[in-house]
């Protein structure tokens, strides 16, 4: 099963490290990872991916925990969540091509950030999943770049992760 | 006034009381070796090789309770190290090691003598720092000590750049520091105490089932008291020997891969489990779903979450201090005045003194042949020393034997590395139990094998005078190694053999010790008597033993623990052991 592990650590060099040292040396996989300060500057926020059955995700998180730079571990797909990931797709948009990338970005709420006569540059965000959706739905032949940040999640309503 | 930063260094190890530091010189910590040579609040040993001084450490922390201090030079200084730093992580010790690290404007640059410290050892240990600036440098040794000791203990290294030792700050040691995401747990949760006692009131056949934990959370006294206020069965693993007198009755001997006949049975057919402070390694479970497969009920107690549940599945997990939550459940099994169904309780003892009185630890010992067997030494030094040494061991067989033979009476006498199983371990675990009980015996029982691979310490040894018993248990072969290859591999003894030996009378003696060859079992007694009353020297005893002995029982890789390989003597009653299966068959109670 997919989950969005977020994590709050200490914002201090080696840290990050230490937490994509856990996933690797204990066999995990980790499937997209973004991470940043947060409004606490002492903190940075990790969200990290993975798929795991609930044992392993269990370990997971305990030895997360176990980190000594590691404030908090949340697993968000336990609850109500909203996810988002930014992608950012360069496709070749010429002649038939041209008006047909405007009409996909549209249906996908994206938006055209570069224009060359060749090219667009479309940037949309959304969950993981509506991003694929995209990217199946345009001609793979006239995709030429793709770039993406990874999701990031976070709890609805009251459900907040600080310290 | 300020200080240099080896002098802070050197002050802060001062005021965490550090007694003793096992270290090595280089460039990189040429700074603190000058700052301890001006103080004499603690002392350096000089050893022969940084995996040792860590080592050494580690076995000080063991037997002494105490946080271990190594001091490392960086890159090879730092590299010889880690294998030290991750015996002590496997086996969870509290440690502190320091070590050079080239300054910090050449960190990066592949300067002469550098590794990334940090890199190399985060995976083996509990934390480490690197310490950029003088200032930062007395909060990191107090909260490396912090971390080191407290919750689950491990390693903690400290990487710290020449320059740093070099710049100037005023020194203020703190008296306590906070960490605010490190917070460890020690008070079990309440309400599964209660629940893990009416668990265990309601068991037919109990078992309680003790490990390193509760060695490292010096919580022998409560353990003792907790079993026989049960009066149930109790088994150790290879680390947890000694925290329950193996003499008592109630203990039915170490289980796992070389346990008693009785452990492993009773283990495996046992209706309730109480782990405390054990983990059910693969060592001691073998396969998680062969022990489960005889259900049972799972009570584990242990101050790393993430150790419970991790192998088996838990029917009442407690998190906390192996020490508080024993005095919790002593209490609540008072108060409540619990007590095991007698007459189930003897029909499970009758049981186990069944499979007890197979007697599995027998071997033979044939006077006319004159072959000394290894256990025999073991047994025979036991008796001379009162079953009251402290025994090192190195890995492989002769470390079974010691296991099996030795009958441990206290926390902390019997020091090995369980987690990692380093050769070369038996003679700095020696030097650092030494140094922590200068009038205790302390005997090394290692093989041909593992002594070589830090004999150079015995150089150390006649530095500080350190009168170690080496016990060598010497089979010309890697023993362990040679015993899988007969039992999986058809005898195709690939590199098992030990060819060359040294002599190793003529090597004590060049390193200025005593050197004993035996060759004879009627010698056995007399040489150990005569090693033993020599108490100022280092004695190396070179025990010519039987070349094909093996460790007995064995439960072999993907057996449950009901499927021991059994010695011979055994195995002629194959026929009852089978029987024995069928008549107390638990896998149809429900
Ligand atoms: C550093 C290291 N290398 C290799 C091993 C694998 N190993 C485990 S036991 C063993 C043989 C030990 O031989 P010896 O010390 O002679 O003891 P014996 O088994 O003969 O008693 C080996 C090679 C190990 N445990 N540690």
């Amino acid at each position: 099963m997919r989950h969005i592990l977020s994590i709050l650590i200490e914002n201090e060099p080696g840290a990050l490290s230490r937490v994509v040292g856990l996933f690797s040396a204990r066999g995990y996989n980790i499937d997209a990872l973004s991470v940043a300060p947060t409004e606490d500057a002492s903190l940075s926020r990790l969200s990290v991916v993975t798929t795991g059955s609930p044992s392993q995700m269990e370990q997971m998180t305990k030895q997360l925990n176990k980190l000594i730079e590691v404030v908090k571990v949340t697993d968000l797909t336990e609850s109500r969540y909203v996810e988002r990931e930014l992608m950012l797709v360069k496709v070749r948009a010429v002649g038939k091509d041209r008006d047909e990338m405007l009409r996909m970005a549209e249906i996908y709420r994206g938006s055209i950030v570069d224009v060359t006569d060749k090219t667009y540059t479309i940037e949309v965000t959304g969950t993981t999943d509506k991003l694929n959706t995209f990217l199946e739905s345009i001609q793979s032949s006239l995709i030429l770049e793709t770039v993406r940040t990874g999701a990031s999640g976070i709890g609805r309503g009251e459900r907040i992760l600080r310290i | 006034m300020q200080i240099s930063g080896a002098q802070i260094l050197v002050q802060s190890l001062q005021a965490e009381g550090v007694e003793y530091v096992f270290g090595y010189p280089g460039g990189a910590v040429l700074e603190i070796y000058d700052a301890m040579f001006q103080q004499d609040k603690f002392k350096h040993i000089l050893v022969r090789h940084e995996q040792a001084a860590v080592h050494a450490a580690d076995a000080y922390s063991r037997s002494s309770q105490k946080v271990g201090v190594a001091l490392v030079t960086s890159g090879p200084g730092a590299t010889n190290a880690v294998t030290g730093i991750a015996t002590a992580h496997l086996d969870s010790v509290p440690l502190v090691v320091i070590s050079g690290q080239v300054g910090t404007p050449a960190i990066g640059s592949d300067a002469f003598q550098e590794v990334d410290m940090l890199g190399i050892t985060r995976p083996c240990v509990k934390h480490n720092f690197l310490v950029t600036d003088v200032r930062d440098l007395a909060t990191t040794v107090k909260k490396a000590f912090v971390i080191a000791q407290s919750g689950r203990p491990g390693p903690v290294v400290i990487d710290v750049p020449k320059d740093v030792t070099q710049a100037l700050a005023k020194f203020h040691y703190p008296e306590e520091v906070f960490i605010r995401s490190y917070q460890p747990v020690s008070k079990g949760h309440t309400g599964q105490i209660k629940k893990a006692m009416q668990v265990l009131a309601g068991a037919k056949r109990p078992m309680i089932y003790f490990g390193g934990g509760v060695v490292l959370g010096n919580a022998s006294q409560e353990l003792i008291e907790f079993v026989q206020l049960l009066g149930a069965p109790c088994t150790g693993t290879l680390m947890g020997l000694g925290a329950y007198p193996s003499t008592h009755s109630q203990f039915v001997g170490m289980l796992g891969m070389h346990g008693t006949y009785e452990a492993n049975l009773a283990t495996q057919n046992c209706d309730v489990i109480i782990a405390i402070g054990a983990r059910f390694d693969d060592r001691v479970i073998s396969v998680p779903s062969k022990f489960t497969d005889a259900p049972k009920k799972i009570i584990h107690i242990d101050v790393d979450p993430s150790s419970i549940a991790k192998r088996v599945p838990v029917d009442v997990p407690i998190v906390g201090d192996v020490k508080q939550v024993l005095r919790e459940m002593i209490q609540l099994w008072k108060e409540k005045s619990y007590v095991l169904n007698p007459s189930h309780l003897e029909k499970w003892w009758q049981t186990i003194e069944a499979w007890r009185a197979k007697d599995c630890m027998y071997f033979e010992h044939d006077e006319a042949s004159q072959i000394i067997k290894p256990q025999f030494v073991v047994q025979t030094l036991a008796r001379l020393t009162d079953n009251d040494a402290i025994i090192t061991s190195d890995v492989g067989q002769h470390q079974m034997y010691a296991a099996q033979y030795y009958p441990f009476m206290r926390p902390r006498q019997w020091l090995n590395s369980g987690g990692l199983g380093t050769m070369g371990v038996g003679l700095p675990y020696a030097m650092g139990a030494k140094v922590a009980h200068p009038d205790a015996t302390v005997a090394c029982i290692t093989g041909e094998g593992s002594i070589q691979m830090n004999i150079q310490e015995l150089s150390t040894c006649q530095q500080y005078k350190l009168p170690i018993k080496v016990i060598n248990l010497n089979n010309g072969y890697l023993g362990m190694v040679r015993q899988w290859q007969e039992f999986y591999y058809s005898d195709r003894y690939s590199e098992s053999y030990m060819d060359s030996l040294p002599d190793f009378v003529k090597l004590a003696e060049a390193y200025g010790h005593v050197g004993m060859r035996i060759e004879k079992s009627s010698d056995v007694e007399g040489a150990l008597k005569e090693a033993l009353a020599m108490k100022d020297r280092l004695v190396f005893m070179d025990f010519i033993t039987d070349k094909k002995q093996n460790v007995f029982p064995m439960v072999g890789n993907g057996k449950g623990l009901d499927e021991m390989v059994l010695p011979p003597h055994m195995v002629q009653d194959a026929e009852r052991y089978e029987a024995d299966f069928r008549e107390y068959d638990t896998r149809s109670v429900p």
